[in-house]
C-alpha cells in the first residue's frame, strides 16, 4: 500500500489526515481515487507533491511504489 | 552557533536570547524578532500544522541560505506548531553578527521566507453568534511581495 498524507485544508476535503491506496500509483490513478473536491485541490497548479520527503518538480511524473509516502501539499498560509 | 527548532509547546523567547548571546562570544550585535498571535476578538485560537519530512529540513535550508548570504556568527530560528492562543509567541528569529546590518537583514530575510515559503498551514478558530468553527488561512499577495524583496 501507499500512504497519501493530506496537508492543510486537503485533510478536511479528504475527511482524514491520510489515505491508503494500492501500489503502484501514478498521478492519474491517484486523482481518480480521490473524492472530487480533493481531486480538484490536488490538481491546483499551486499544490505540490512530495514522495518520501522529496518534492517532485513535476507532480504528473509521480510513480509511487509499495511503502512510499506521498504528501499532497497545498499552498502554505500567509502571515 | 546555530539553533533551529520546531516546538510543540509554549516557549518564552526571553529565555532563549541570553544563552544565544553567550554562545556567540565576540559578537558586535544581535537582532531578535518575536512574532506573536495577534489579539482579535473573533479569533479564539490558531493552529499550525506542519509536515515532518519537509518543515524542519526546510528551516535548516533557510538557515544555510542566511549563512551564505550574510556574515553571521549565529542564527536561532524557533517556530511553534500546534494550537496557540492570542498573545502567545509563534516564532523567534535571532541573528548574531560582528556588524549590525548583517544581523538585522538576516532576521528580515528569514522572517519573509518563514512567512511565505516555509511548510506551515494555519487555521483559525473563529467565534460568532452561531458558535466556533475552524477556517484555513489562505496565502496572501503581500507575502509574495515580501519574498520578492530578496
Amino acid at each position: 500500500m501507499i500512504t497519501v498524507v493530506l496537508l492543510g485544508k486537503l485533510a478536511d476535503l479528504g475527511g482524514a489526515p491520510s489515505l491508503s491506496l494500492p501500489a503502484p500509483l501514478g498521478w492519474d490513478a491517484l486523482i481518480a481515487a480521490l473524492p472530487p473536491a480533493l481531486a480538484d485541490a490536488a490538481g491546483d497548479p499551486r499544490t505540490r507533491v512530495a514522495v518520501n520527503g522529496a518534492l517532485l518538480a513535476d507532480k504528473a511524473a509521480l510513480q509511487a511504489v509499495a511503502g512510499d509516502e506521498v504528501a499532497l501539499l497545498p499552498p502554505v498560509s500567509g502571515g | 552557533m546555530r539553533d533551529i527548532r520546531l516546538l510543540p509547546q509554549m516557549f518564552i523567547p526571553g529565555t532563549l536570547i541570553g544563552p544565544f548571546s553567550q554562545a556567540n562570544l565576540g559578537l558586535g550585535g544581535i537582532c531578535t524578532f518575536v512574532g506573536e498571535v495577534r489579539t482579535d476578538e473573533a479569533v479564539e485560537a490558531l493552529e499550525l500544522s506542519h509536515y515532518e519530512p519537509l518543515t524542519l529540513p526546510g528551516m535548516h535550508a533557510l538557515a544555510d541560505r542566511a549563512f551564505d548570504r550574510f556574515t553571521l556568527m549565529g542564527l536561532l530560528i524557533v517556530h511553534r506548531v500546534g494550537v496557540l492562543h492570542p498573545g502567545e509567541p509563534i516564532v523567534c528569529v535571532s541573528a548574531a553578527a560582528r556588524h549590525r546590518r548583517d544581523a538585522i537583514d538576516a532576521v528580515d530575510f528569514c522572517m519573509d521566507h518563514l512567512k511565505s515559503a516555509a511548510w506551515f498551514w494555519k487555521r483559525e478558530l473563529r467565534v460568532n453568534a452561531d458558535g466556533a468553527a475552524w477556517h484555513w488561512i489562505e496565502p496572501r499577495h503581500q507575502d509574495a511581495n515580501d519574498l520578492a524583496r530578496w
